[in-house]
């Protein structure tokens, strides 16, 4: 764990909430001068501790209404399964998360797709087609009822 | 919905990677002018697609080292309201991600802690007493690779 005081913390959590305040703005909340706030966040930059700023993009305004959670479980007898796995499910281009996990389920993959008929046909011609699968279980995102995925600081 | 072509799929991919990224920068990495590039990201903007933006923080950094996603199962559904469970679990601070989901669970949640006895105090203490809670399955993450979607 690296150093990081109060302060340096209150400055994340201001930043986790809104990106885009000024670093003048988060100095008089925080409550520390304007060139002091700016190394501290360079420092955290450089330290890797804040790792980078990203825009965020709205799937649903890009027409992909539909986001399924798929639960997979391996068939561990054969080696390499996860490697293999993991290498073809990459290259389904409507996956855009891959998770392995230590539990019930090995490997969880994100879809997004326009509607059913088209998450139909991706997880028919292209998830199915997957290597060493044994169980699939689906869940339906319904609503994102939070999604603050940061740290609680 | 807005209608997208492949220099705007290229500007959306480059700006999951950097938020921060000048018009200008954005321009040569696909090809465009400096002007041509800040009206097609204005207008991506203006429909929403580009929807704010957020820093990514390193977990592992400030000492969060566990991450563990729940599949939650309500106790006794129409008897517990979802909104009660919703505003409950919105409301515990280790728990960052909420999605309420169609499947073998009803929510799922995305849970960081400090380490694996810490993830039990969370569990027990404030997962385990929300209102209305079940069935709960745990999975350890392991790995995660995010991809900069743009389909």
């Amino acid at each position: 764990m690296h150093n990081i005081d109060v302060i340096d913390k209150k400055i994340l959590r201001l930043m986790q909430i809104d990106a885009l305040l000024s670093v003048a703005d988060i100095a008089e909340k925080v409550g520390v001068a304007t060139a002091s706030c700016w190394r501290r966040i360079g420092r955290m930059e450089k330290s890797g501790i804040i790792k980078s700023q990203i825009s965020v993009i709205d799937p649903k305004a890009l027409g992909l209404e539909v986001e399924v959670s798929l639960r997979i479980t391996l068939d561990k007898t054969q080696t390499n399964a996860f490697d293999r796995f993991i290498e073809a499910a990459r290259k389904v281009k409507e996956v855009n998360e891959i998770q392995t996990f230590l539990g019930r389920v090995d490997v969880r993959l994100n879809i997004l797709a326009r509607d059913m008929a088209h998450y139909q046909e991706i997880y028919r011609s292209q998830i199915l087609l997957l290597p060493h699968i044994s169980d699939i279980e689906a869940l339906m995102v319904i609503t994102n009822v939070m999604t603050k995925d940061g740290v609680p600081l | 919905m807005i209608g997208i072509d492949n220099i705007d799929r290229a500007l959306l991919r480059e700006l999951q990677k950097n938020g921060s990224a000048k018009a200008s920068d954005l321009g040569k990495a696909v090809g465009l002018s400096q002007s041509a590039a800040w009206r097609r990201i204005k207008r991506l903007e203006d429909a929403k697609v580009i929807n704010g933006k957020r820093i990514v923080l390193d977990a592992v950094k400030l000492g969060f080292s566990v991450t563990v996603f729940l599949g939650v199962k309500l106790a006794a559904k129409g008897r517990v309201s979802l909104e009660d469970f919703e505003r409950a679990v919105s409301a515990v601070p280790e728990v960052q991600l909420v999605q309420h989901v169609l499947g073998m669970y009803d929510y799922r949640l995305k849970v960081v802690a400090t380490d694996l006895s810490d993830f039990e105090r969370v569990l027990r203490r404030r997962i385990m007493t929300l209102p209305g809670v079940g069935d709960v399955e745990a999975n350890v993450l392991l790995s995660e690779e995010k991809r900069n979607f743009v389909i």
